[in-house]
């Protein structure tokens, strides 16, 4: 069973420690969801794996269906099927997003096969469709001029285009109004599958209505405090985050 | 995360030369003997021989614009340059008549395929003269001339007389007059009213000598509601020393034609390219220049119109890319002379590892004049952090029916655009490509067809190795 792997993690940003001895396992065909206040390490975690150059992994390592992460660089850890929809989506003029998924599915590609426009126009349409993006985006740049909520629908048409084995949703839920919530959750869970995994990290217990995790965890301080099921997402909704601090002090 | 690595660039499809026999040879340095015997060989008339020696003392007494642009003009040293070098035959008219040195050079370069697929006709200047020009019968029929300009000024002077030198005097600058007096190649073209030609003409520039400077002259006359699409490429093998291209290029627009003129300039990075380009426009007739300048070690290049008809329209599409050890100076001139004439100026930079792109940019409207209008545009990109770019835009509007606007950003790629990218699975350099192409794309797509496909190969072929 194929399953991402993270074991005694830590990672630096200039020297101060974000990640400290950090541990978690996610089996394919599981959602599992991170929770914390800010500043926790969460999106540390998420850059750190995708081998963003600010974040200095120290120690540890990370394991995704037996690609060892810490070596790679960002392109390779991608096309190896790690992706992550980013919590800022990043604007890149004058790349329109046809052109850009067409690029990154060809980085895929082995060199002997075709690239079939008209497959790949029909599918791009289709997952457009889904996730309610009017079809005219396909020649905008990139994020470019993007509404909070479009970008992330745009995160999740080019998850849905590139079929990772392993996706990390960075606070998807940010900036998103209910309606649009609903939209990309769908689009994610249609995704859920038996040989893909799923990392949530998200503030608000609200996400996790729409994505049902088969596991939640808290982080603080750069490591998982706690774990449990669904409810432990609706007991911190209730409790706040205090409660969680105020029980490691004890 | 984006490195700072000099820059390879792979130029190597036009890295390479033949040795060559040449049947006229002007000698090292320049002098009266020179433009005397530069002349003798194309057994010019005596008017001509007199403009040349009289644009050679101008060129003497010329100061070197190095007030206002770059130090590097003084690393020329005219007095270690070859003027003229020539095989001495008439340009073939069919490549197998080509001598088989310059026929392995343009085929090398895809020339002959290149006019198979979408030309009206092609000339191939090797070193002075054309080796190779040809143009599709029928437009022979119509009246369309295309020859170099000795054969121009020799067999058509009712036609080329008149405008030769007349748009850019040779006095306008120092390597204006230097062109005058030493000019040879060259495409001189005239089409005849109305007449409409639906495919390009292309001139391909080829330097092969070392030490060698190569001064074209280009005249190009849009008859009365005529119109033409010219296209020029250049390139040059890399050697040790340093090389000269000077080219004068005037295009005359006359009422309703419209002129499109293309180049593509590759030289290899020790070619000091500065050259003149201006257009006359008359009433209602369009000139649009697109200018591209990948190459060279030093470009200074301003193509200009002269907006002097009413409703006169101008425009300059510009693309330069400068690496390592490369100065793209360039930009455009709009001298607005008639009421209701307007003018389009886009131009966009790159910079990549330590090259410099410069924008220069003229406009003048003057007072008496009535519904001038200009829009100029100016984006640079800077890929790397020792990257530069500098922009100067004089504006001289006076008057009060006039609308100018500029506009200019200044872009860097930033670590986190590529780190974006690569997290969807490409490599840093496609990454790299990718925001330059994006970066150029709403101009490209304003290129011919053709041109834009090689313009968009050649930026790859830039961008690779730019990043660690």
């Amino acid at each position: 069973m194929s399953t991402l792997k993270v074991q005694n993690l830590s990672v630096y940003i200039e020297d101060k420690p974000i990640l400290n001895d950090f541990s978690l396992e996610i089996p394919y065909g599981e959602v599992h969801a991170i929770m914390g206040p800010n500043g926790s390490g969460k999106s540390t975690l998420s850059k750190a794996l995708a081998a963003h150059p600010n974040y200095d992994i120290r120690n540890g390592t990370a394991e995704l269906d037996g690609h060892n992460l810490i070596d790679m660089e960002p392109d390779e850890i991608s096309r190896a099927g790690l992706f992550l929809a980013f919590q800022y989506p990043i604007e890149v003029p004058g790349v329109t997003i046809a052109n850009f998924i067409r690029a990154a599915i060809q980085a895929r590609m082995e060199e002997s096969k075709l690239f079939k426009a008209v497959d790949y126009y029909k599918k791009l349409y289709q997952k457009m469709d889904d996730l309610g993006i009017d079809r005219n985006f396909t020649a905008r740049s990139l994020n470019d001029g993007f509404s909070g909520g479009e970008k992330k629908r745009c995160e999740i048409l080019q998850m849905a285009m590139l079929d990772p084995k392993f996706c990390i949703l960075d606070e998807t839920d940010s900036g998103l109004d209910i309606d649009a919530l609903r939209v990309v959750s769908a689009g994610v869970n249609s995704m859920r599958s038996s040989n893909r995994g799923f990392l949530v990290i998200t503030h608000y217990q609200r996400l996790l209505d729409y994505i049902v995790p088969d596991k939640v965890h808290v982080m603080w301080e750069g490591k998982i405090v706690r774990s449990g099921d669904k409810d432990l997402a609706s007991e911190l909704e209730s409790k706040g985050y205090d409660w969680i601090k105020e029980e490691l002090a004890a | 995360m984006i490195k700072t690595n000099p820059i390879e660039v792979d130029r190597e499809k036009g890295n390479f030369h033949y040795n060559t026999d040449y049947e006229f040879d002007a000698g090292i340095g320049l002098s009266e003997d020179v433009v005397r015997y530069i002349s003798g060989v194309k057994k010019e008339d005596s008017w001509l021989q007199d403009f040349r020696l009289k644009a050679l003392q101008t060129f003497e007494k010329k100061r070197l614009p190095t007030h206002w642009a770059t130090n590097d003009l003084e690393n020329i040293d005219f007095d270690v340059i070859r003027y003229y070098l020539s095989k001495g035959q008439m340009p073939s008219r069919t490549w197998e008549e080509v001598p088989d040195d310059v026929k392995s050079t343009f085929e090398r370069l895809g020339i002959p395929e290149q006019e198979r697929k979408f030309l009206a006709g092609v000339e191939a200047q090797f070193d002075s003269e054309a080796a190779y020009s040809r143009m599709k019968d029928d437009l022979t029929e119509k009246g369309v001339i295309f020859v170099g300009s000795t054969e121009g000024l020799k067999d058509h002077p009712e036609i080329f007389k008149k405008w030769f030198g007349k748009v850019i005097p040779t006095s306008d600058n120092k390597f204006s007059a230097l062109n005058s007096a030493v000019f040879s190649g060259g495409s001189f073209i005239y089409v005849p009213p109305g007449v409409k030609l639906e495919q390009p003409l292309q001139a391909y520039f080829r330097i092969n000598a070392e030490n060698f400077g190569q001064f074209e002259r280009t005249l190009i006359i849009a008859d009365e509601g005529a119109e033409i699409t010219y296209m020029e490429g250049c390139t040059a093998p890399k050697f040790e020393t340093s090389t000269l291209h000077s080219a004068v290029v005037e295009l005359v627009a006359l009422r309703g034609a419209k002129i499109q003129y293309v180049t593509v300039q590759n030289w290899s990075n020790n070619v000091f390219n500065l050259v003149t380009k201006r257009a006359m426009a008359h009433e209602e007739s369009e000139v649009r220049w697109i200018d591209c300048n990948i190459g060279s070690r030093l470009t200074m290049k301003y193509p200009g119109v002269i907006l002097r008809g009413r409703k006169a329209r101008g425009e300059v599409l510009s693309i330069a890319l400068a690496n390592d050890g490369q100065h793209q100076d360039t930009g455009a001139k709009m001298v607005h002379a008639a009421d209701e004439t307007t003018s389009n100026v886009i131009a966009k930079s790159v910079s990549i590892g330590e090259g410099r792109s410069t924008y220069r940019g003229l406009v003048q409207m003057p007072g008496h004049l009535k519904h001038c209008k200009n829009n100029t545009e100016c984006d640079a990109l800077l890929i790397n952090s020792d990257s530069q770019t500098d922009t100067y835009p004089a504006i001289t509007v006076q008057g009060e029916d006039h609308s100018v606007q500029h506009e200019a950003s200044v872009s860097k790629v930033s670590a986190e655009q590529i780190f974006y990218m690569q997290q969807r699975g490409l490599s840093e350099g496609d990454a790299m490509s990718m925001c330059v192409n994006g970066f150029v794309n709403d101009l490209i797509r304003e290129f011919p067809m053709e041109y834009s496909v090689e313009l968009k190969r050649l930026i790859d072929l830039e961008m690779e190795g730019s990043v660690g």
